[in-house]
């Protein structure tokens, strides 16, 4: 019951409320517990709620750390003639 | 999907494993305890634990809600809904818990008694809105990620002065389970934890900081994707081998040191600490759990109709209390796979798909004799 995935707002519905696409499925939740969410913006759902914004930017950031360190990983093996 | 798929990419798993690999020392043992049952699900699902040098060994925790409550919680819902004729409203993983006299809520259900899965806390308040003359319970566990909804449900309760909603109240709070296994003599030796990523979402990363300054136990909060999870586990890798205790945050993305302020603040309004809670595993654990406040006590089901709590011993055979504990694994209960599977649960760690026994039964109980 913990599994919650983030899911972007597609709509502002009565105050407070939003309809999410969650991999398709449109579903309304509360915005009860956000300030502030937007349009276009991803939250992450549990049981019908937004438990927190999710920053696009600081994802962003994490996916490019786990680029570089393949890169990185690619040096290494270069450097050491694949032994890494 | 955005923000899901990117951060299960196969061949960035694989890469992480071979640091992980790569900077494990070959001659000590890191055991790590994902505390949540969100990761216990994730690693099992994606078989992340192949991916693990052998002397890397993840280690369950008691992190999964439905696990965690003891039968007497589950009974005193039964009661509820059979000798109350209340319409007693909960999340789905829950009406499947064996409660005591061979039943479950769906068993009481089939029984007669009006016991409803409802999604949302939103759903129990529309359900009380729309019958008025029947008394409506919501059975309301969960760790601090469920509770904010609830403490929602119940302002807006009060707000429109709904006479006929209450809560069965079993929320509990992560930090004090982590102190519970931490503190238990001759316990489970640990070198670090997974920290929960929703929990972590509303609590943010301050709360595990004693684990890290007073136990010396690194904690590197985690998202459910595979690669958070593989990642998480290279930084708890390092920590180790510095001989480093810190609390680190893998999911920055959602997490912050603080947390959800407006969720905590909404929290503190509805809800105080209980002076001890009985948790299946764990026993009874001092300040780990929450109750109405006062001033909410026309919604608190306990005292509106005088169900108390009566602690009912686990079945004998279930080693549900060690395998939360982190001190056996599932395929060390005698009766996993064979009386107790998913179908037919025992015990509480088969119920939800985050409980230990039912991910390992789903997608690794074939590994062990491959």
């Amino acid at each position: 019951m913990c599994l919650a995935i983030p899911a972007r707002i597609e709509e502002l519905t009565t105050p407070g409320n939003a309809i999410v696409n969650l991999g398709g499925v449109r579903k309304e939740i509360s915005l009860a517990l956000v300030d502030d969410a937007a349009v276009g913006e991803y939250v992450i759902v549990h049981v019908g709620y937004a438990l927190q914004k999710l920053d696009q930017e600081e994802a962003e950031r994490t996916l490019q750390l786990f680029a570089e360190m393949g890169q990185l990983d690619e040096l290494r093996e270069e450097l050491t003639g694949g032994a890494a | 999907m955005k923000y899901v798929d990117e951060f299960r990419d196969g061949d960035l798993a694989k890469n992480i494993a071979a640091n992980i690999a790569g900077e494990a020392h070959a001659g000590r043992a890191y055991r790590l305890m994902e505390f949540c049952g969100g990761h216990t699900h994730a690693i099992s699902r994606y078989g992340l634990a192949d991916l693990l040098p052998p002397n890397v060994r993840m280690i369950h925790g008691p992190g999964c809600p439905v696990c965690v409550l003891p039968i007497g919680r589950i009974d005193q819902a039964i009661r509820l809904a059979r000798e109350q004729d209340v319409i007693l409203c909960t999340y789905a993983d829950t009406v499947r818990v064996p409660a005591s006299a061979n039943l479950s809520l769906m068993r009481a259900k089939a029984g007669g008694a009006d016991v409803r899965m409802i999604y949302s806390t939103q759903d129990a308040l529309k359900i009380a809105r729309d019958n008025p003359q029947r008394e409506v319970v919501f059975l309301a566990i969960g760790f601090e990620t469920t509770t904010p909804p609830t403490a929602v449900a119940i302002r807006q309760a009060a707000a429109e002065g709904l006479k006929n909603f209450s809560i069965l109240c079993d929320h509990v709070l992560t930090p004090a389970a982590m102190h519970a296994i931490l503190a238990v003599e001759g316990g489970v030796a640990l070198d670090g934890f997974v920290g929960p990523a929703h929990v972590s979402t509303v609590i943010g990363s301050k709360p595990y900081e004693p684990f890290a300054d007073d136990y010396h136990k690194p904690v590197v909060i985690a998202g459910f994707e595979p690669l958070d999870v593989m990642q998480a586990i290279l930084m708890l890798v390092r920590q180790v081998n510095d001989g480093r205790a810190a609390v680190e945050n893998e999911f920055t993305r959602a997490v912050t040191r603080e947390g959800n302020l407006k969720a905590q603040e909404l929290v503190a309004e509805v809800f105080e600490l209980r002076d001890a809670f009985e948790w299946r595993g764990l026993g009874s654990v001092p300040h780990s759990a929450l109750k109405l406040r006062p001033q909410f006590a026309a919604f608190d089901a306990e005292q509106k109709f005088k169900v108390d709590y009566v602690a009912v011993p686990d079945n004998k055979a279930c080693e549900c209390a060690a395998i939360l504990r982190g001190q056996k694994r599932p395929q060390e209960c005698k009766i996993f796979g064979t009386v107790c599977t998913p179908e037919n649960p025992v015990g509480s760690c088969m119920v939800s798909s985050e409980g230990a026994c039912a991910a390992h039964y789903s997608y690794g109980r074939f590994r062990e004799t491959a």
